[in-house]
């Protein structure tokens, strides 16, 4: 929080923190609204709720862990864990294009 | 001894010691999950036909509903701490608590409910699931042959579609028998496989219950320390006040955490 942390500051924050609650709540009824509905492939009800997910945690890191207005040393760790969530991830989709011979049942 | 930087930030990171600490193990726990959400991502993508509708989705809601208001409480706490209302501070961190054991107590519910729920496959090589009269937990053919049972009366469930969801004919059938089972008897001896929703019944509920069994975990952790916080902070707060916002920020970082990654895991197993 560092220079953000004088009462009058925080003041104003909890009315934020009550807002992005609120956000959230309505986030979570949106998920379970759009895993209703046919976006044609499971592939895009997938995305589209990736898609919601990402903004909803964006929300609670961004403003209920402080991460918009953090020191650079936080901000150091994160790229770094940024960078092999990715890697681990890549290394994961990659593996589906690259089984080995004979492994694979196919139907 | 005290331990350094408990309140005061370091030159060199600008931070107090224990941000730090919490942000280093948070990274931990980003590949921690991420090493079970990739290989979620492999099981799902091998397999042929992925399995939906196998959870409760208005529980599931509720319970997500649960988890974001304590992310609310906990950062709550740590206003009133910053504002010295210590008083406050204390009941956001006590309901922060009740929420915690609410998600806990639910999460047990829904296992259980697992547990009593099967999946039975005919000689013919029918499948079907439901319920066994009683609710019996954990029963298998072979525990069925080595208790010589000859019957067992077998409530199937409503038809879905392959979405999951309940088809329009179950619903209204469902409505007709007002949500009473209509047990049927089945003999053991025509059938090939017993199980209930357990890990061991199918690829999906293995991840199912290892991803939300380590969250679960996470959940109670995150409680223990709340509670330890709420019930041994009192002198602290008078000699040094600072440390107990620093103790709570630090919990409450975790907490955000737990919540985030079940933002992730709600669509993930209940809704896709």
């Amino acid at each position: 929080m560092g220079d953000h942390s004088s009462p009058e500051h925080i003041k104003k924050t909890v009315r934020t923190y009550l807002i992005i609650g609120g956000a959230l709540l309505v986030g979570t009824v949106l998920t379970v609204w759009a895993s209703y509905i046919d976006f044609g492939s499971v592939a895009w009800n997938i995305t589209v709720a990736l898609i919601i997910a990402t903004v909803k945690s964006s929300l609670v890191a961004g403003f209920f862990m402080h991460l918009i207005s953090e020191k650079k040393a936080i901000y150091a760790t994160l790229a770094t864990t940024a960078f092999f969530f990715v890697a681990l991830m890549a290394l994961t989709l990659w593996s589906m294009h690259d089984f080995p011979t004979f492994t694979r049942v196919h139907y | 001894m005290d331990i350094p930087y408990t309140i005061e930030p370091r030159r060199d990171t600008g931070l107090y010691n224990a941000k730090v600490g919490i942000w280093l193990f948070l990274a931990s726990e980003v590949m921690l999950f991420g090493a079970l959400f990739s290989s979620y991502v492999l099981l799902r993508v091998g397999n042929n036909a992925w399995p939906h509708g196998l959870l409760n989705i208005p529980i599931g809601t509720f319970n997500t509903f649960v988890l974001i208001t304590s992310s609310v409480t906990v950062v709550m706490c740590w206003a009133n701490l910053k504002l010295h209302n210590f008083g406050r501070a204390k009941l956001y961190l006590a309901a922060t608590i009740l929420c915690a054991l609410m998600f806990l107590g639910i999460k047990t519910k829904e296992y259980n409910d697992k547990f009593i729920h099967y999946a039975i496959r005919t000689a013919e090589g029918k499948e079907i699931t439901g319920h066994i009269e009683g609710d019996p937990h954990f029963l298998t053919l072979k525990k069925l042959r080595a208790q010589k049972v000859e019957t067992i009366s077998f409530a199937a469930d409503p038809e879905k579609d392959s979405r999951g969801h309940e088809t329009k004919e179950a619903k209204a059938e469902e409505k007709a028998h007002a949500g009473h089972h209509e047990f049927k008897p089945i003999k053991v001896s025509d059938l090939t496989y017993v199980s209930s929703y357990v890990p061991s019944h199918s690829t999906y509920f293995a991840i199912y219950f290892t991803l939300t069994g380590l969250h679960g975990l996470h959940v109670l952790g995150g409680a223990l320390v709340m509670t330890y916080i709420l019930l041994f902070s009192n002198k602290m707060w008078k000699a040094q006040p600072e440390r107990v916002t620093n103790r709570v920020e630090v919990a409450g970082l975790f907490w955000h955490f737990v919540d985030l990654v079940w933002i992730f895991l709600f669509p993930v197993l209940y809704l896709l």
